[in-house]
This record gives structure tokens, sequence and C-alpha cells, in this order.
């Protein structure tokens, strides 16, 4: 199962690192989500996958065993809502540079760092 | 307790020097004169104990762990040096008062000049190497801030970062040798090193500790090749010049070389050094000193000469050596530090400081043209002054020594004497005698507050020359014991005798009256040698411009502001550090999970979608096909998250992802297409460092997930999950009870994101919004 789920992961990194690195400003954007993914999924497999049982204690029940590891999935929880609040704020702030740098071009948005 | 008290004393006394000022007015340099005085009075006292052999230590441990303590040590050459220090600082706050009089910025100044010598009072009494690092690079500091107090002025600003440079960088190198000392000597504490000889110069540190510490010393007391700061130094206000910059601050290096003579000294190479470069620095300033039409630099170039003298006989390091730097220290500081004040007098009255537009002063200032003469005398070397019994003890102890090279330093230290004698004579007769020519003011004589201080240090100078018993025991033997260890010293007189040194005087005063005589036709041919391009001051204007440059060029090469080269250069270092990290540590010695026999078939679709997504969202042309291949990607991670026991997540994700698209889909049309813009040279190397990366993180997976996860926190939380937490759904208690404080930080980070996208979707500019954009 790792196996499987670390090809994904490196397939996420891979495609989202190739795709911050292009020049296209809507690229980056793609790049960013790609990333987000691979990062979720990261978190995820470090929890090791060993049960498939949801950490939900039953009716009746003061505890369980033999469940899929809960803190890995709070940490995801608050990464997804994160990761949503960052590309929406990536999305306006990209709009916005590209209206007054008047280029989609990241290699032409090079002043501010001069 | 009383030698913390006397140097942080003045510390507490500078903070609020400026609101005194702004009180007491004109008073302002007679009241904060009371401090030094007190401490001189207090040093005055100590003056037989000390002279018996006692010292005064005090300690107040500090960081004992790494051997900085606050170890403060009075012996006689710590005395010497604070009488001096504490004894002139009030002569100069008080004539400070008559020099700045209706100056607002009388209390910056003084306050500076507090400062100054609160840190030079801890530098001279410290008996710890940090703490007088610490010290020193104080007196720099105040010296820095001193000599740009004119602020408005670039000369004055370019000067002050000059000395400060100089003088700190060497401070720099001093440090490093007090590191090696301390860690080859096991010991901070400079009188425990000496005392109990733990360090000796068959240490292998020794070269290094030698090297490092006279760049310390040679920088602060303006020796070659660092003695260029010292007269760009004259933009300071001259009561600085006259307390920091001769009698007291340059003088730090000499106290460091004194200090460390019995640690360092004695050696060849310790004598080779000092004794060239003293010698070197000796003739220089002499050389240069009577060639100056300005009235503060003559007196600089002669300053750096007599620091040179100094300088050259601690390298000579014999008894009757060091008490002629001892005698000539204590001479120097009065005679030169009265000459400042009578040249800084002279300029309040007159309106320039060039000889060539001074003369006839005598009538109009009598009590100056008497403190001036005397010190003047003392500074050529005439009996029956103080710098004369300075000269005969110096060629005495050169002709105690055998061989040679002193025949060789006699003949340099004669002309140089000479060619200092010549400069006193500019400073004396130049402004006051001759024809008095047109002057912008009508000069006056000045107030008492300015003519007191140079009239006493000059009257100083003659009473220690007709009664050299009065400092002989009291003073200089103190300090030379202090420094040589030595017994029995020859006492100081005034007429030994027709001696050969007397002989070597004579000579000296005759050959300065000549040069005197003979100036101008001198001076047409030394011309050309004194006009070089060359030299250490252009090394270290040329330094600091290469520095700015390289500065430049490096910041536009690393910060080119250019996102993909950030990138490969952030992406490349982590995969070849870690990368190589794992290949030749890490996996030689671990089989890793490579089972996938409990692979589901729909988990394995799953994961073949979504690689397959991943890269065609590379490939399209299309935004929106991208955006679609995103969310698919998304989707199909929330059902993943369900096959493996995590609701919660899915549906967060099933839903922020919808919201996702919908966003983009909203924004995108103000967004410009997908275009191929780099290079395909670039895209395959991108392609290979993206890929690394990816392998990587498969690798980084595989690693970590070979080893078991041994963790209490979640057996933790799940048992109190209910139990304490009252709540069923683990994932959920955590989010809202056991992290709770996380999830605060987390609303408000996405409720910061929310107001700036909602501020950034509505920026327009006022002129354009048109009168239907309203709302």
């Amino acid at each position: 199962m790792e196996l499987l789920l670390a090809v994904v992961i490196g397939v996420l990194y891979a495609t989202g690192i190739y795709m911050i690195m292009r020049r296209s400003i809507m690229k980056l954007i793609i790049g960013i989500g790609l990333l987000a993914h691979g990062a979720d999924l990261l978190i995820f497999t470090l929890g090791r996958i060993e049960s498939t049982k949801p950490p939900i204690i039953a009716a009746g029940e003061e505890s369980i065993t033999n469940y899929a590891d809960p803190v890995p999935q709070a940490l995801i929880l608050t990464a997804i809502v994160i990761g949503f609040g960052v590309m929406a704020f990536a999305l306006v702030l990209f709009r916005e540079t590209v209206r007054v740098s008047d280029t989609g071009d990241v290699q032409e948005m090079r002043l501010s760092d001069r | 307790m009383a030698l913390p008290l006397i140097v942080f004393s003045g510390f507490l006394l500078a903070l609020i020097a400026a609101v005194i000022a702004h009180v007491a007015r004109r008073a302002t340099g007679w009241l904060l004169a009371l401090l030094p005085l007190g401490i001189f009075a207090y040093l005055v006292r100590l003056i037989p104990a000390i002279a018996d052999g006692q010292t005064v230590v005090t300690e107040i441990v500090w960081v004992p762990s790494l051997k900085v303590n606050l170890t403060f040590n009075l012996d006689g050459l710590a005395l010497l040096m604070a009488l001096l220090v504490s004894g002139i600082g009030a002569l100069i706050l008080i004539y400070t008062s008559g020099y700045m009089r209706d100056d607002p910025g009388i209390g910056r100044l003084d306050a500076y000049l507090l400062f100054f010598m609160a840190s030079m009072l801890g530098l001279v009494l410290s008996d710890n190497l940090f703490t007088l690092f610490i010290f020193w690079e104080l007196t720099s500091i105040s010296s820095y801030l001193l000599i740009g107090f004119k602020y408005r002025y670039q000369t004055s600003r370019d000067a002050a970062l000059q000395a400060l440079l100089v003088t700190a960088g060497g401070g720099l190198a001093m440090l490093a040798g007090f590191v090696l000392l301390s860690a080859s000597a096991d010991s901070a504490t400079i009188s425990t090193i000496i005392n109990d000889n733990l360090f000796s110069s068959s240490s292998s540190m020794y070269g290094a500790v030698l090297i490092l510490i006279l760049l310390g010393a040679f920088a602060k007391s303006a020796q070659f090749p660092f003695h260029f700061w010292l007269p760009n130094a004259m933009e300071a206000p001259t009561p600085v010049s006259a307390y920091l910059h001769s009698a007291t601050m340059v003088k730090a290096g000499i106290y460091l070389l004194a200090r460390f003579t019995p640690i360092l000294g004695g050696t060849t190479a310790w004598t080779t050094i000092v004794v060239s470069i003293g010698g070197l620095t000796m003739l220089l300033g002499a050389y240069l000193a009577w060639q100056k039409r300005d009235l503060k630099r003559i007196l600089a170039y002669a300053t750096i000469s007599v620091l040179g003298t100094i300088v050259l006989l601690l390298g000579i390091g014999t008894e009757l050596a060091v008490e002629a730097a001892m005698v000539f220290l204590l001479a120097h500081a009065l005679y030169k530090g009265a000459l400042f004040m009578v040249a800084g007098s002279v300029d309040k009255a007159a309106g320039t400081r060039n000889i060539d537009g001074l003369g006839g002063l005598l009538a109009k200032m009598p009590v100056t043209f008497v403190a001036a003469l005397v010190a003047g005398l003392s500074m050529a070397g005439l009996p029956p002054l103080l710098g004369f019994i300075a000269k005969e003890l110096e060629y005495d102890a050169l002709l105690h020594e055998a061989g040679a090279y002193p025949v060789l330093v006699i003949v340099a230290l004669v002309a140089a004497n000479a060619l200092v004698g010549v400069a006193a004579g500019l400073v004396v007769i130049k402004p006051f005698f001759g024809r008095k020519p047109m002057l912008k003011r009508d000069p006056h004589e000045s107030p008492l507050s300015m003519w007191l201080g140079p009239l006493l240090l000059a009257a100083l100078g003659l009473l220690f020359g007709l009664m050299p018993a009065l400092v002989d025991d009291t003073l200089i033997v103190p300090a030379t014991v202090a420094v040589t260890g030595a017994t029995e010293l020859e006492h100081l007189a005034l007429w030994h005798g027709l001696t050969v040194p007397m002989g070597l005087s004579v000579l000296t005063i005759g050959l300065a009256v000549v040069v005197y005589l003979l100036r101008n036709r001198l001076q047409v041919m030394t011309k050309r040698t004194t006009s070089g391009r060359f030299g250490p001051a252009h090394f270290y204007e040329w330094s600091l411009d290469w520095m700015l440059r390289s500065a430049d060029k490096l910041t536009l090469f690393l910060q080119n502001g250019n996102l993909r080269v950030y990138l490969n250069v952030i992406i490349g270092t982590a995969v070849l550090l870690v990368g190589s990290v794992f290949l030749f540590y890490t996996l030689p010695d671990m089989t890793l999970n490579t089972d996938i026999n409990d692979v589901s078939v729909i988990a394995a679709g799953l994961s073949g979608m979504i690689i397959v997504a991943a890269i065609s969202a590379t490939l399209f042309r299309s935004r929106l096909a991208a955006i679609a291949v995103l969310g698919v990607i998304g989707y199909s991670i929330a059902i993943l998250f369900l096959l493996f026991g995590a609701p919660d997540l899915a549906m967060t994700q099933f839903s922020v992802e919808t919201l996702t698209v919908v966003v983009i889909v909203l924004v995108i049309w103000k967004l410009p297409y997908f275009e191929n813009l780099t290079k395909r040279g670039d895209r395959i190397k991108d392609v290979v460092i993206a890929v690394a990366a990816g392998l990587l993180m498969t690798l980084f997976v595989l690693v970590i997930t070979a080893t078991p996860l041994t963790s209490q926190i979640t057996p933790d939380i799940v048992a109190d999950s209910y139990l304490i937490a009252k709540g069923r759904n683990v994932v959920n208690v955590i989010l809202v009870d056991f992290r709770g404080v996380d999830t605060f930080g987390e609303i408000t980070v996405l409720s910061v994101a929310g107001i700036g996208v909602f501020v950034l979707s509505r920026l327009r500019s006022e002129k354009r919004r048109r009168p239907d954009d309203d709302g």
C-alpha cells in the first residue's frame, strides 16, 4: 500500500514543482494546487495506513480499538482548509499582479527584487 | 565596589547629561566635571597604597560559563591611565562649556564625552579579556559619535565611519586573539594568566595571538599602516581631539601593549614587529607633521609620531625603555591635551586654524599664549619640562642596548624628536608672533573655562619637570613595575650631568632650530613626496568602494528576481543534500516496505487516475482542462480518504475541491491564457529537477513508513476523547478540543485571507471609478 501512495505522492510533487517553475502565471496556480494535494497525501501516508476503520467511537461504547490514526487526519483537515485559503488569495493576487504589470510572464516581474 | 562605581557612574551621568545641560546651561561643564573630579580625587587617595605594591580588585560574576566576568583590577599601570582619563576629562568638560557656549548641542557632546570617559575607565580597569574587549569597542563607538558630532557634514560622517571601521576592525582581530589566548591559557583573567604563567611564547598559539592582539593595538593607536584615520578624526570638535585623539583613547593601544608585555613580550617576534612598526610610525608622523598648515593636523601627525615612539619603546621592552615610555605617555598627555585646547581657543578667537592666516595674537591672548608656550616647550623637549626628562630617558634606554640596531633607532629617534620640535615651534610661534593678518573676527582672550585646562596641564608639565620626584615613585615606578615586574628603577632627574643623552638632546634641539629656520626651502623639496596617490588611505577607500560594489553584484546575482532561478536553487539544493544522505547513509542499511499485495483494485484505479491526471495537467494547452483535471485529482484523493477510514477528510475535500474549482473559474477570465514561454532546453532541465524531487519524495515516504510509528499521542487522545472531552468523532474532538487554539489560529488565517481576497478584488484606482461602479 505504502509503495502505491508513495508513487502517487512523488508524481504529484514532480508535476507540481514542474508547474511552479513555468513562466506562465496560470501554470503557477495549477502547480500550487498539485503541490497542495501532494502535501495532504504525504501527511496522510506518514501517519501509516494500518486500518480502514474511521476513528469514531460507536454509541454506547467508551473507546475503540484498531482504528485509523486521527491525529494526521486532524492535521490534514487544517491543511485542506488553509490550502483553499492560499489558493483563493493567490488567485486574486495574481489577477491584480497581471493587471498592474500587464504581463502573464513571471520572468518579466523581476523588478520588485532589483 | 568602588571600581565598578567609578566605571558605571559615568554611563549613568551620560544618560542624563542632556537634561542637566538643559537646566544648568552655561554651568553645565563645571557641574558635570564634578564626577571626573571625584573619581580623580578618589584615585589620588589610592596612590600610596598602589605605589606600595597593592592592587584593588573587584569581581562581579557575569557569565561564568563563558569566562566573562566584570573583573576590575587597579594596579600601577591602570592607575596612571585612569588618572589621566578622569583628570583630563574634568578639564575637557569645563573647556567644552566655554568652547560650545550657547551651542544647543552641548548636552549631546557632554553626554558622548562622559560615555567615552566611562568606557575608557572600564577599559583600563578591566582584568577580564572579554570585558576589556567590550569597553574597548565602546570607546570606538563613542569616538565614532564624537568624530561625527557635526553630522550634517559629509566629511565628518566619512571620518567617523573611517575611524570606526579601522579601530573596530582591529578590535575584532584583537577579540579573536583574546579567544585563542583564553582557550589555550584556560583563563580569561589577565592577572591570573600573568601570575600563574598560563601562556608562554612556546605555545603553538603564540604567533597567532601575538599578531591578532598587535593588530588591535596598532589600529587603535594609529600605527602604520592604520595611521590615516587619526588626522581625519580632527573633524571632531576640538575638545574631542584634545581628549580622545591625543591624550587618552589613542593611548589604549599603548595600554594594551604594556598590559600584555608580561604575556607576549620579550620574544624576537615581539621586538622585531613592535619596534619596526613603532619606528616607522614615529618617522612618518614626524615627517608629515611640520609640513601641515592646519594647527590640528600638525598636532595630529605629531601625535602619531609620539605614539610610534612609545610603541617603539615598549617593543624594546627593557625596564628603562618601559619607564621612558611611561614618562613620555604622561608628558605627552599633558602637553598635547593643552596644545589641542589652545588650538581650539585660537580657532574660536581668530576664526581660522591655518597657521598662514594667523599671527600676532600674543597681545590679545596672553594667558592662552603662556599655556601654549609652556606646553610647546615640553613638546619640543626643552628643560626644565617633563618632555625633556622623557626624551633624556628615551636616549638613555637606547644607549643601554648593545649591538648595531640601537644606533639606527637612536638616529631615527633624534630625527623624529627634532621634527616634532619643529611642529611645536610652528604651533607656538606662528599664531602668536609676527604681523597680524586680516582676520574675520576681532580676537580676544578666551574665558576662564577655556584657559584653565590648557594652563593647568601645561603647568603640571612644568611642575613635574622641576620636581620629578612628585610623579617618580608615585606613578611612573608603579606603572613600570606593573609592566616589567622590575624592582630596581632609575630615578627621574632633570639634571644628569654632561652625559651622552644630554648631548643627544642638544643635537635634537639644534637640528630642530635648523629645520625650523629652513622649513620653507625644505618644504619645496619634500612636497613631491607627500602628495602620493598610493598608501593605506587610498587602499581603505578602494577596498570600501570595492566591498560596496561587490555586495551590489552579489545581491543582483543571488536576488535576481527570477522565480525559476530561486526555485531551481532551493529545490536543487534540497534534492542534492537530502538525496545524497539517503543514498549513502540511509538506504544501504534498511529494507523498504514494497509489499503491494494489500492494494485493492479501487485504490489502484484511483491512484492510476491521479497519476494520469497530474501528468496531463502539465501537458494541457487549455486552462480549463487543467483546472478540470485538478478537480479530478482532488475528488480521487477524497475517495482515497474515504477508503482509508477518514470520512471527515473526504467530506471536507469534496466541498473544498468544488469551491476551489468554482473560485478559479470565477477569476480565470481575468487571467492570461497558458503560454509556452520557456525554451526547450530549460524545460528539459526543469523536468529533470522536478522528477528528481518527486523521486526524493517517494523515497522519503518509503524510508519513513519502513519504521513503525511508536507514538503515545494517538492512544491517549482516543482514550480521552469520549471520557474527558465527551466527543465520539475523535478527529472533530482533536480540532475543537485538544487542539482548539490551533483551530482558532486557522480561523484567523482564513479570515485574513478572506479579507485579502475581498480587498484585492475591489481594488480600483479612485480616478478610474465611474459613478455606476459604486458598491
